[in-house]
């Protein structure tokens, strides 16, 4: 049926042209950029089109009236690859503005490292023979360089110290700022008393490292939002919408209230409305949990999310009111979210105690050599190789280098992060709640006994389900390997599918429609559909099956110690058998999202971390709750958005990874931690009693550095 | 020494140049599709 799409909301208009961005699947090699350009741009009235191979996405200019968005997904549909509209997130464009001005700081820093070094070094190895005038000179030559490059470079440090100041706080970067600032000044001190070093090298060596770790952790995070955007752009709704007598197709985001919507069998609703006509079964699994499905009418309230199962429904979105599940949802997210944000970085916590431990030192040092005799200006010096020795460079980096490590470890195998300390927050866990429906179990219904049947009756029956939109045969259809439908098959509403195969009739439906005696003993949950034809028959149970690997990832769990309870929407007798066939004890059904965040705070107030792993509307809120949450990608994207942690695939054991890759980063951050600690003890009372120059004081930070960045690549093999 | 005068700002004057060309490739988007660029460069263009 060929109808209407408007995809207005998604085009741009810049000086006459039209433009959209698309998320492209099936992007995979070299000759994929040349077909989709090249094709594009052999339409007429298209300007401009470029594919961002590392992305997976699409920048199309044209020319508005000769074409329109619809066209340029069609043709792309005919050279073969499907299209998603994309909405970039504002978020986004933030993201890369910041990675921008990060690299370039990195290069203004790295240039003026390289630069200065050279001058130090000639310097440095020239001392004995070199007339005053020319070290003069290069110090004044360094001093120019190092002075507009620190003063840029050093932003990132400056603004967050000076942030966490304004807050009457201490972070990491107030003590590097302070180290920097407190170098620089003192060179130029030294440069102008013609004295015979300055340590312009140490601070900008220090920045261009420093820098280095912080535009690696967000290029990594960058990284797995985009993936993140491109797969929710995937998974896009679109809804069927009045206007006036037409419908119209129109993504989902631009539905407002009191539209009026058409959802057919098999939508997905995408938006909370009251059914104004039309009667039929919709599955509300992935808003409550609840498998079973409810009968509605018109009047009935309906949430966005909620599949329709057999008949169509004119639906009037409701205006984003009071009482609604989102509502709800969203005001325990609130307190849920207000708890959790208390959490205090390890990095952090560090630095307030680091910081005013350093400060003291070399206020002591400066004290101290004064009071022993020493000049104001070989006291400061000291004070100075101190605050640079124990300037937390390895230990501003021992933790986000394993992070980012342990972060692209995960990233390869299905886990995307979504905050920075979920890795920290893993690590410390000891209970790991599962919801039930779509966390366990696939979130979308398989035939149960696929393997009881015969395969090449099953076969058809799957390539005779590719014509039907019914959410039972779109279930059979996943069990197809050739995903061809057979030609003239013909669907009759509410009955079945039928078409003819090597000369004889088949049926897929209902057993009355394939005139088969239906001998269904329904278990809960479960539903079933039949298949006849040339005399032979098959009953076809759906239904909710678990993840392949679940029982094996749960144990695996459990034998790393963890406690494993099962919180479920569901009705009791849908989440026993789960239980059961995972050996979990301790497991609830029938809750609400309320009871859910209940049961977790009684787990809280037992002193007990909590990982929820959870998919539907009724787990955001226990996501939030919880120490730490990871959901599938499947998830509802309230849900997702909440989440900690996302995971792709079918399988269960992302999850494990997850919780085991955390465990060994955090081994290494606090191994790293102890480096760094270790280093200091040695090299602090060295740089105390006067020994230690600051240039050597530099070399010393660069080599800890160095050390444990090395530490954190072993981050890798934990996955 | 006086040789220093002018070959010490050669030398920085290179390194600038070479700051001002990386700073202009990150303008230029340069950085924006790096996998891409890696495969762009396989394919035939049509001489036109």
């Amino acid at each position: 049926m060929a109808e209407a799409l408007d995809l207005s909301i998604f085009v741009k208009r810049e000086g006459g042209n039209a433009h959209i961005d698309l998320a492209v699947e099936g992007v995979g090699c070299a000759a994929c950029i040349r077909k989709i350009e090249g094709g594009l741009k052999q339409l007429p009235g298209v300007v401009e089109a470029r594919l961002n191979f590392t992305n997976r996405r699409l920048a199309v200019d044209w020319r508005e009236d000769e074409l329109a968005a619809v066209d340029v997904i069609a043709a792309l549909e005919d050279i073969g690859y499907r299209a998603h509209p994309f909405e970039p997130e504002r978020a986004e464009a933030d993201d890369a503005r910041q990675m921008r001005f990060l690299v370039k700081c990195l290069a203004v820093a790295g240039f003026a490292a390289m630069n200065i070094m050279l001058l130090s070094v000639s310097v440095w190895s020239g001392t004995a023979d070199m007339p005053q005038e020319t070290r003069d000179f290069f110090h004044w030559l360094s001093a120019l360089i190092a002075l507009p490059a620190a003063a840029y470079a050093g932003q990132p440090f400056f603004k967050s110290a000076w942030g966490a100041l304004r807050a009457r706080a201490v972070n990491m970067d107030v003590p590097i700022s302070l180290g920097v600032i407190l170098a620089l000044g003192m060179s130029l001190v030294e440069t102008a008393t013609h004295s015979r070093h300055a340590y312009f090298d140490s601070a900008t060596m220090l920045l261009f490292f420093l820098l280095c770790g912080r535009a690696l952790d967000h290029a990594m995070r960058r990284k797995t939002r985009a993936v993140a955007a491109n797969l929710a752009a995937l998974k896009a709704e679109f809804a069927h919408r009045f206007e006036g007598a037409e419908v119209v197709r129109v993504p989902a985001a631009a539905l407002k209230a009191s539209d009026r919507l058409l959802v057919r069998p098999g939508d997905r609703v995408p938006a909370d409305g009251v059914v104004l006509n039309g009667s039929s079964e919709v599955d509300e699994s992935l808003v409550t949990g609840e498998t079973a499905r409810h009968a509605v009418t018109t009047g009935a309230t309906i949430h966005a999310g909620a599949v329709n199962f057999s008949g169509s429904l004119t639906v009037r979105v409701t205006a984003a009111g009071t009482g609604t599940m989102i509502d709800e949802v969203e005001r325990l997210l609130e307190k849920a979210v207000a708890a959790k944000s208390a959490y205090v970085r390890l990095a952090d916590r560090a630095a307030r105690m680091y910081a005013p431990v350093v400060h003291v030192t070399a206020a002591l040092t400066v004290i101290g050599w004064l009071l022993a005799g020493a000049s104001v200006h070989d006291s400061i010096v000291t004070a100075i190789a101190v605050l640079i020795i124990t300037c937390p460079c390895a230990l501003a980096l021992a933790i986000p280098t394993v992070q980012v490590v342990a972060s692209g470890a995960l990233f390869r195998t299905g886990v995307m992060l979504n905050s920075g300390d979920t890795i920290e927050r893993l690590a410390e866990i000891d209970t790991v709640i599962f919801d039930k429906t779509g966390t366990l179990t696939l979130p979308e219904p398989r035939v149960d006994n696929a393997t009881d049947l015969d395969a090449a009756l099953l076969q058809r029956a799957a390539r005779l389900a590719l014509s039907s939109r019914h959410p039972l045969a779109t279930a059979v259809a996943r069990e197809a390997r050739e995903r061809v439908p057979f030609e003239g098959a013909t669907e009759e509403p509410g009955q079945g599918v039928r078409a003819t195969i090597d000369g004889t009739e088949a049926r897929l439906g209902s057993a009355a429609f394939c005139g088969i005696a239906n001998i269904a003993a329904l278990t809960p949950g479960a539903s079933t559909i039949f298949f006849g034809h040339a005399g032979e028959h098959a009953m076809l149970v759906v239904r909710q099956t678990l993840r392949p690997d679940a029982a094996e990832t749960v144990a695996a769990l459990r034998t790393r110690g963890l406690a494993i309870t099962i919180l479920s929407g569901d009705r009791e007798a849908a989440v026993a058998p789960v239980a059961v066939q995972l050996g979990v004890k301790d497991w609830h059904g029938g809750l609400n999202p309320a009871q859910k965040i209940a049961a977790i705070e009684a787990l809280k107030a037992q002193g007990r971390r909590v990982l929820m792993v959870g998919d539907g509307l009724n787990d955001a809120p226990a996501l939030a709750a919880a120490h730490v949450s990871i959901s599938p990608i499947s998830a509802a994207d309230i849900t997702q958005a909440q989440a900690d942690a996302t995971f792709l695939g079918d399988r269960l054991h992302p999850v494990y990874s997850a919780v085991a890759v955390s465990c060994e980063a955090r081994r290494l951050m606090r191994q790293n931690l102890w480096l760094a600690v270790i280093y200091n003890v040695i090299a602090v009372p060295i740089a105390i009693a006067g020994f230690v120059t600051p240039l050597i004081a530099a070399a010393a930070m660069s080599g800890s550095s160095v050390l444990v960045t090395l530490n954190a690549l072993r981050a890798r093999r934990a996955s | 020494m006086n040789v220093l005068i002018y070959l010490v700002p050669i030398a920085l004057a290179l390194g600038l140049t070479g700051l001002a060309a990386f700073l202009w490739s990150l303008r230029d988007g340069q950085y924006d599709d790096v996998e891409g660029a890696a495969l762009r460069m396989l394919g035939d263009d049509d001489i036109t």
